[in-house]
């Protein structure tokens, strides 16, 4: 028996997607009565969401049976400040040094908080080279979403699934129903990656991708870099998606080469080859589309307390007389109570105290080169508190090269080590209560970056543009013609 | 693992939508190492105030809600992140099913590896049960899972639920150990897969 026919999918077939082919060549038994049982060829693991699983098969007696698919960062907890163990809240000081020993009982490669490699689980592995087109990719955390720009199938799980994971590589999973974002056009100046996926939420809300797996398709896709890629695709979850794919392209197989851990010399040729093949072919179907045209996007904002919740930034604030349906307009009041916004009011000018540069989401070289060059040569507005948060220890070594941390220091900014941040609020960066914050994240939910906490996600130029005058600015009033969201 | 049968219980109203899983437990509670205990943490924000009393008109701190087993959601519930320590939160604090018309999917999946059983019923049922919920809350709603059926006094409807996860949950059948039970086809399928994930070519 050929894996092809183990995976099921012999007999008549037309045009395939990418999503149709990933899935396909990973199903070790098909979907019956019960879920298809899917390999899994990368399994991330990270401090927060891996020791009640390591608890379970210690419990069972049971070994990790791939290590050598399995790969350790810290990101959540451990602090954005030069690591101490001694000196680190003793509850996340307790959180790394267990998954260290996790680690290396069971031979998990960790890149640990020594390690000049490490960084949020999902920049460092696409940065070493570590994510590759075709594979499936599996982390405890939503934002697994980020590793299908590659045309991975990658996807958050929760602690029990990474449990089976570690156990057998393999997980139970329904197949999933397929939905094209087609993005055609150009962006206009001052629009970036974020933007994109700021407009799409905002049109299809924070549920309508549930069940699905987005492909992000047309020739505004295709010319987004793989950091803008990843800014997408890092979002298709809080569309409901539990993932995102880019189908690889000539942009993919140049921003592997040379990476550590991807394929070398003829093998990354034969590798090319293979990933060429995966791209969803012309005349294949998705279960669900949508078509956004990339000229009308206007750099966003959102406004509420769900990332659907979002507007072009020199829009007023929508009134709940605007929702017919009942529940919607509770939701939709209570976040402007949380927020202490008003209805019918614009934006821009909006007061903020803290910008928080950073997340999965926005954090990769690109985007602080982005933030740099509105930054050079200005100051950051009194009292507004900006924090400038590198992905990785190899971006932040990049940036210093390059003399980002520089021009953040000399604008009046705080540039710290890698980490996830003010974005999930529990490795000492919070907002205070009621504080406002310009976020290049991706979560605006009540407390989400600290108690009380009230969050505005934008990108990484309109947070900067908010750093420089300390209110909400339309980032098109800065520009000098010298900026485009993909340079 | 976790056993479900067919009980009855009065249930909390929480009428939002896109309930987060930021809101279920916030990102602070997630520093330990356990599953066990987040009871005290669910909806820390919601029913806490800045000094740590209890806020008197969020529905869990409602006296006539204390004891309830259900909790009647907005839908959309479970947005946001992966973790699982929302539904290990839910359990802690007595919760055995969330009622809701639709569930954010990881969440879903959570839920049903824990034993707290997600029940989709239509928007209509929705608001029928919040309105009798909140004028009635001493009234108990049936929740049988062998007939896939929610039923309150004057009403019922059944619900939807994946025949494999039904099966887990009514015979506590132990997902990781049915996995293990196809190590053989794991074996020659890692045999047969190339690294880096190949392409299918039948």
């Amino acid at each position: 028996m050929t894996v092809a026919e183990t995976a099921g999918s012999k007999g008549k077939r037309g045009p395939r997607t990418l999503f149709d082919k990933v899935w396909g060549s990973h199903v070790v038994v098909p979907e019956k009565d019960a879920p298809a049982l899917l390999y899994i060829d990368l399994h991330l693991i990270h401090e927060v969401t891996s020791p009640q699983a390591f608890a379970e098969l210690r419990r069972r007696g049971l070994a990790v049976r791939r290590p050598d698919r399995t790969l350790g960062t810290v990101d959540h907890s451990i602090p954005t400040i030069p690591y101490d163990a001694h000196s680190i809240d003793p509850m996340a000081a307790e959180q790394i040094s267990v998954l260290e020993e996790n680690a290396r009982q069971a031979g998990i490669r960790l890149f640990g908080p020594g390690d000049s490699r490490r960084g949020i689980v999902h920049v460092m592995p696409p940065e070493l080279g570590l994510t590759q087109p075709g594979m499936t990719i599996v982390c405890g955390d939503s934002h697994t979403s980020t590793h299908g720009a590659f045309g991975a199938l990658a996807f958050g799980i929760g602690s029990t699934e990474v449990g089976h994971v570690l156990a057998t590589q393999c997980l139970l999973q329904r197949r999933p129903r397929t939905y094209e974002v087609r993005v055609e056009g150009r962006l206009q100046r001052g629009v970036t990656a974020k933007d994109v996926i700021l407009a799409l939420l905002a049109r299809i809300g924070v549920a309508g991708g549930s069940g699905h797996v987005f492909e992000y398709t047309g020739s505004a896709i295709r010319s987004l870099s793989m950091d803008e890629r990843m800014t997408i695709c890092n979002m298709s979850i809080e569309g409901g998606a539990r993932a995102g794919m880019v189908s690889p392209d000539d942009t993919t197989f140049s921003y592997l080469s040379g990476r550590e851990f991807a394929p070398k010399g003829a093998e990354f040729d034969r590798a090319v080859e293979r990933w060429r093949k995966l791209a969803t072919e012309e005349g294949a179907s998705y279960d669900a589309s949508i078509t956004l045209q990339a000229d009308g996007i206007a750099p966003m904002i959102t406004y509420g307390t769900n990332p659907g919740m979002g507007l072009p930034v020199t829009a007023p604030i929508p009134d709940p007389e605007e929702f017919s349906d009942l529940s919607h307009r509770r939701s939709f009041s209570k976040a402007l109570q949380y927020m202490d916004l008003q209805p019918g009011t614009p934006l821009i000018g909006h007061p903020i105290d803290v910008v928080f540069i950073g997340s999965c989401t926005n954090s990769r070289l690109s985007d602080l080169r982005l933030v740099a060059s509105l930054l050079k040569g200005r100051r950051v507005a009194d009292g507004i508190r900006t924090v400038v948060v590198p992905g990785s220890q190899m971006v932040k070594k990049q940036a210093e090269v390059e003399g980002l941390d520089a021009i953040f220091k000399e604008a009046g900014a705080e540039w710290r080590e890698s980490g996830c941040s003010m974005c999930i609020a529990m490795n000492g960066d919070a907002l205070l209560p009621g504080q406002y914050a310009v976020s290049t994240s991706n979560r605006n939910f009540e407390g989400r970056q600290g108690k009380g906490s009230r969050t505005f996600l934008a990108s990484p130029l309109t947070a900067a543009a908010a750093a420089i005058t300390g209110v909400i600015t339309d980032v098109r009033t800065l520009l000098n013609g010298g900026i485009r969201a993909s340079d | 693992m976790h056993r479900i049968e067919t009980f009855a219980s009065r249930a909390v109203p929480l009428p939002t939508n896109d309930i987060d899983t930021d809101q279920i437990i916030p990102a602070r509670f997630l520093k330990g190492t356990e599953r066990a205990g987040l009871g005290t943490c669910l909806f820390a924000d919601l029913r806490f105030d800045s000094s740590g009393s209890p806020v008197p008109t969020f529905s869990l701190n409602r006296p006539e809600h204390q004891g309830a087993q259900i909790l009647l959601a907005g839908g959309n519930f479970g947005c946001g992140s992966s973790r699982e320590h929302a539904a290990w939160a839910l359990t802690d604090f007595g919760f055995r099913a969330v009622v809701s018309s639709s569930f954010a999917d990881i969440f879903y999946n959570n839920a049903l590896k824990n034993g707290l059983l997600p029940v989709v019923v239509d928007k209509e049922t929705q608001g029928t049960l919040f309105t009798m919920v909140e004028m009635h809350p001493e009234e108990e709603l049936t929740i049988d899972l062998p007939r896939q059926e929610i039923r309150w006094p004057g009403g019922s409807r059944s619900f939807p639920i994946d025949r494999f996860a039904k099966t887990c949950l009514l015979n506590g059948v132990d997902e990781l150990g049915y996995i293990m039970g196809f190590s053989d086809a794991i074996d020659r399928y890692e045999l047969q897969h190339e690294e880096g994930g190949e392409v299918d070519e039948s």
